[in-house]
């Protein structure tokens, strides 16, 4: 039978119907991963993936599976999953194992999904293209020349490249969103604190968010009840029962829906075209579409740059060559300190560190730091503003599509390219990437629809009724 | 403010790192020019946006039900990168 371009729904329908076993299927997803190792989006393969089909076909027998048992799954390099290596894609962690599970993980190992492999990412998170991974880059599946974007580039290939149903990432400031534009994927950040950061490596914890990117919005619904709810172990987690979205999806929900017009004015003319086709699918769809201006979009990224740079610098201040890691010479205690630092973080992490110690520095706190964290709500009063009119923001994810590996090599062009992602990571809202269409280069381009905090059904519906009505 | 050399090496030396002349001269360069972005920051308003007093406050667990002492310990104890018996190994310290 043919088990290609499976989704997480028809993947459970058929091992349930035992059409296929979980054996078959991890088989044929190995092989494929394999095949298609020129796109470098696993580090590593894991060698149990057998073995942990073979603990699915148990649930599956006994009648307890659960939507994603069996389904082979590829999870970001920085997510822990305990016994296996998680580098972050790093030098310094480059042979590290990890010593628990992530909360995501137990309750991935729970449902009794088959997590294939780690995948490349942008070292420590940061970055929009995954070239900054110490391990190489990752190839965009639609065009080789171009990157999957990032930093959750090796997840986002992976489902588009069919290497694996589905894939979690990581998203600081859209480092889910993009990549799945880029990739012509479904990305979805939930609301902060929905889904537990418990052994996601830090970055910027007050930033941070995992999250599903999957084939279509269904299984992004599906992955993510699958993972969210509370967790104890996380002190920022969300003191909330989780809802499950999935079994409540409604696609003819009609709501109110408020496009950032200087937004959609501002991006590239592809994206443009791409988007109004979206505006007139979500018309179609029966929603009220409103126009509405957001300010200049410079203060989300200049706020963000100091926040998460200074978050990071805190953050990665625990990698000292002492405990785990990397270590370097071993003169004295400082000069182990500075020789496993200097060794072991790449470029760009080096450059946000010490952004990030200078902002947090003397005589420069109040100046930077104190400064965003006011500027951060000043951002979070728009979207409350326009929240009272409307029920979800359209809004492009990306200015552009793929870009070229290397045209981006100035930092502060590649910061830029973040400007619609950002917003939602200092406000904490959910944010979901939907693919539109191509562009006329053939490459996949993404729309953005935001929710109201913990709005993540409304989100989904939403974002159902639009991929519908596209029929992509 | 504009970035020197100077400034890049004491925040490296903060930082715990060392950079080479080549990397200061690029990090230097790339610093000033993000730094005089991110300095857009200072024009938002000090009216604006004051966070509530009381918005973020601590989490905690209540003091109680200890785990088993010991039973994490050779799994942690196994990532360090040189270690003697049940013991992280450094130099001397002081």
């Amino acid at each position: 039978m043919d088990i290609s371009n499976l989704t997480i729904k028809k993947a459970h329908s058929i091992l349930v119907a035992k059409e296929v076993s979980a054996r078959e299927l991890a088989e044929r997803y190995l092989k494929e991963a394999h095949a298609k190792s020129g796109l470098n989006a696993y580090r590593e393969i894991f060698d149990d993936v057998i073995a942990q089909a073979g603990e699915a076909q148990k649930l599956i027998d006994a009648g307890t599976a659960t939507m994603v048992t069996g389904i082979p799954l590829a999870i970001k390099d920085n997510i822990l999953i305990k016994g296996k290596i998680a580098s972050a894609s790093s030098k310094m962690l480059e042979n590290y194992r990890a010593s628990y599970d992530a909360g995501v993980t137990e309750k991935l190992r729970r449902a009794g999904s088959i997590l294939v492999g780690r995948t490349n990412m942008d070292e420590f998170a940061m970055g929009s293209s995954t070239e900054s991974s110490f391990y190489g880059k990752t190839l965009n599946p639609h065009n080789p020349k171009c990157v999957p974007g990032g930093s959750s580039g090796g997840s986002a290939a992976a489902v588009a490249g069919g290497i694996a149903i589905a894939a979690l990432g990581s998203d600081t400031g859209g480092s889910i969103r993009q990549p799945a534009a880029f990739c012509g994927c479904v990305g979805l950040k939930p609301t902060y604190g929905k889904v537990s950061r418990y052994g996601l490596g830090a970055y910027s914890s007050s930033l941070d968010q995992i999250g599903p990117i999957t084939q279509n919005v269904e299984d992004a619904a599906i992955l993510y009840d699958i993972i969210a709810g509370h967790e104890p172990k996380d002190s920022t987690s969300a003191n909330m029962a989780h809802q499950s979205v999935a079994t409540t999806l409604n696609a003819d929900r009609k709501m109110t829906i408020a496009v950032i017009e200087n937004y959609l004015n501002e991006a590239s003319p592809e994206v443009r075209n791409r988007m109004m086709d979206g505006i007139k699918a979500l018309e179609k769809a029966g929603h009220k579409i409103m126009y509405r201006n957001f300010i200049n979009s410079k203060y989300d990224i200049a706020t963000y740059y100091v926040i998460a740079t200074a978050e990071a610098s805190a953050n990665l201040s625990r990698y000292d060559g002492v405990r785990y890691g990397n270590r370097g010479s071993n003169e004295n205690l400082k000069e182990m300190f500075i020789q496993s630092r200097s060794l072991g973080f790449g470029e760009e992490v080096k450059r946000r560190i010490l952004l990030g110690t200078f902002v947090l520095s003397s005589g420069y706190y109040d100046a930077y730091y104190i400064k965003a964290q006011k500027a951060r709500h000043f951002i979070k009063a728009q979207y409350e503003a326009i929240f009272k009119e409307a029920d979800l923001i359209f809004m492009p994810v990306t200015p552009t599509s793929a870009f070229e590996f290397g045209s981006k090599a100035d930092p502060l062009e590649m910061y830029l390219s973040d400007i619609y992602t950002i917003s939602l990571n200092l406000t904490g809202l959910p944010g979901i990437s939907i693919p539109l269409g191509m562009d006329s280069k053939g490459l996949p381009v993404g729309g953005q629809l935001i929710g109201q905090a913990y709005g993540e059904q409304a989100l989904l519906d939403g974002a159902l009724s639009l991929e519908r009505e596209l029929g992509l | 403010m504009e970035i020197e050399i100077k400034d890049v090496e004491h925040l490296a030396g903060l930082a715990r790192m060392v950079v080479s002349d080549k990397e200061k001269e690029l990090l230097c360069h790339d610093l000033r020019e993000i730094l005089a972005y991110v300095s857009q920051v200072k024009e938002v308003s000090v009216a604006i946006g004051e966070p509530e007093p009381g918005e973020l406050h601590n989490v905690m667990r209540d003091d109680v039900n200890p785990h088993e002492s010991g039973i994490h310990t050779e799994t942690l104890v196994s990532a360090a990168p040189s270690r003697a018996g049940n013991r992280v190994s450094v130099k001397k310290i002081l």
